[in-house]
């Protein structure tokens, strides 16, 4: 629990780099934070080069997430994987990753903390160096924490989204929908084509975490621009990553306008929450609204657009909901079941053998709850979408100590953003072909539908 | 029917409070409270069996009487 009594920020004049100096059990620990790839211990370049490899050929010893068939395929993957007896694949790739694909092994890896750290929750090219941040704390707490700091961190953010505080929103979400519907204009039965995933999903959770974080409306295509940079340009230098930086910069901005300016909002609770007495360093609670930017954007728009993705071609799915809106309660654990976003990662904290595979320190480890959420050992029947299935442990939030924060925002959006849309077109149709992320995050970014009723 | 809530392992998915609020309900980090104490009245059953087989964390249990 010293680890995060006193922290000390300055600018290390001969790199240029942020130390953070931390005490603890009295003694004082420098934590280096900047963006060299070199001359410091922060940053690891792994050696991986994209160009030296081609598209995947065989998933189970050259797994790539990042490979732009796999998204779309993804349940094809781990089916073949799960049915070609390999619980757990590998790949070289990003200097050596390790995928469990069942529910067992996914499981596993999300309990245990001692084998597998947080430190980098997003695989890439490089991945941090033993002294690169501030292990347990990470760049962007509690997500990239391992205890003891990650628990009071996370108890730091827990009452901000907790289910009384965020059922409120549930108006002001539902006026934005509407609002991006009406949008739309004029609608021609039949023949009009819209995409739900730009004009309508992608607008939702970047609009919704911006007001709680008070930050400025016209912002919000700067911060899908930055999630963008974040999860989908991994294969990409770090050097030409500038979206981190720009990101940092203008949050610092953002810290800088709620100081000159107090408003109560979750960027000025988090400015004034106190650890031990002591309020957060501005590079904590950039890190934490770097999280809820990132964390909350891309992700709750995946799971709508794969939501209207599956309405689109099942209109028997989307009839029940309209003529029994109460099977919503178990509609929206299966949209979460069969479509969940969310894969995390982890780094072997230590050496292990894991399920027979010899795993060694800094190896990434792929998690994707996804994958577990299709186990048949789990579920029955995974690869359909039972519209009121009824036991659903799905594990879309993820599992243990880093449970999905956002978890009841996330909910919630989900729901009203599918209430919404089916409400307004009762029917629609797939009109072309959809185009689906790259990497860690699946949801459709381009989905084309031609609506074919309009509610009066 | 009796309920078992194992504070330990809960994680806070709010599963339980969302498909059985008679029976449990969430504190101010969103961590899942029993509301119930002894023998769960015949009615809520079947929401007691619900929001354990929901549970991701296998947090909730039942014991049937005799």
């Amino acid at each position: 629990m010293t680890d995060t009594a006193n922290y000390l920020t300055r600018i290390d004049e001969a790199t240029g780099n942020k130390v953070i100096s931390i005490e603890r059990s009295g003694e004082t620990v420098d934590f280096i934070i900047g963006s060299s790839p070199d001359g410091t211990d922060l940053w690891q370049r792994v050696p991986y080069d994209a160009n030296d490899y081609g598209p995947v050929a065989d998933p189970r010893t050259d797994f790539d997430h990042a490979d732009s068939a796999y998204n779309p395929n993804a349940p094809q993957v781990w089916k073949e994987l799960r049915e070609g007896g390999c619980p757990v694949a590998h790949t070289d790739r990003y200097g050596g990753m390790w995928v469990p694909i069942t529910d067992e092994t996914v499981t596993e890896v999300a309990y245990d903390t001692e084998n597998f750290t947080s430190r980098a929750v997003v695989v890439g090219v490089g991945r941090p160096g033993d002294r690169a941040l501030p292990a347990p704390i990470g760049g962007a707490p509690p997500i990239t924490s391992d205890p003891p700091f990650h628990n009071m961190a996370r108890r730091l953010l827990l009452p901000a989204f907790a289910p009384k505080v965020i059922e409120p929103w549930e108006p002001e979400i539902r006026r934005l929908c509407q609002k991006l519907l009406d949008e739309m204009g004029d609608i021609t039965p039949g023949e009009s084509v819209v995409d739900a995933a730009i004009q309508y999903a992608q607008n939702i959770p970047v609009n919704v975490i911006g007001r709680m974080l008070g930050f400025p409306e016209e912002d919000e295509a700067l911060f899908r621009t930055f999630v963008h940079d974040v999860l989908e340009r991994i294969n990409e230098e770090p050097g030409t990553r500038e979206g981190g930086d720009d990101l940092g910069v203008y949050i610092q901005e953002q810290i800088d306008d709620h100081r000159a300016n107090p408003r109560d909002d979750l960027t000025s609770y988090l400015m004034n929450v106190e650890l031990d007495g002591n309020k957060l360093e501005d590079p904590v609670v950039s890190g934490m609204v770097v999280l809820l930017l990132v964390a909350g954007i891309d992700t709750t728009w995946s799971a709508i657009g794969s939501s209207l993705w599956h309405l689109a071609q099942h209109p028997e799915d989307h009839q029940r909901l309209l003529d029994d809106p109460e099977v919503m309660t178990f509609a929206l654990e299966e949209f979460l079941r069969a479509y969940a976003p969310v894969t995390m990662a982890r780094l072997v904290a230590k050496d292990n053998d894991f399920h027979g595979c010899p795993m060694k320190k800094d190896d990434w480890v792929l998690l994707p709850f996804p994958a577990a959420n299709r186990d048949p050992r789990k579920f029955e029947d995974p690869d359909t979408f039972i519209v009121d299935r009824e036991e659903n442990r799905h594990a879309a939030f993820g599992l243990g100590i880093h449970r999905c924060l956002g978890s009841n925002l996330a909910r919630l959006e989900l729901k009203v953003a599918i209430e919404e849309f089916i409400k307004r077109f009762p029917r629609f149709e797939l009109a072309g072909d959809t185009r689906w992320s790259v990497g860690q995050i699946r949801g459709p970014r381009e989905l084309s539908v031609r609506i074919l009723e309009v509610a009066d | 029917m009796r309920v078992h809530l194992d504070a330990e392992k809960c994680q806070g998915h709010n599963r339980c409070y969302a498909l059985a609020p008679e029976l449990f309900d969430v504190d101010d980090y969103g961590q899942a409270m029993l509301i119930v104490e002894g023998d769960v009245p015949a009615d809520l059953h079947d929401k007691a069996r619900l929001a354990a087989s929901n549970c991701p964390e296998y947090a909730i249990t039942i014991t049937e009487n005799g």
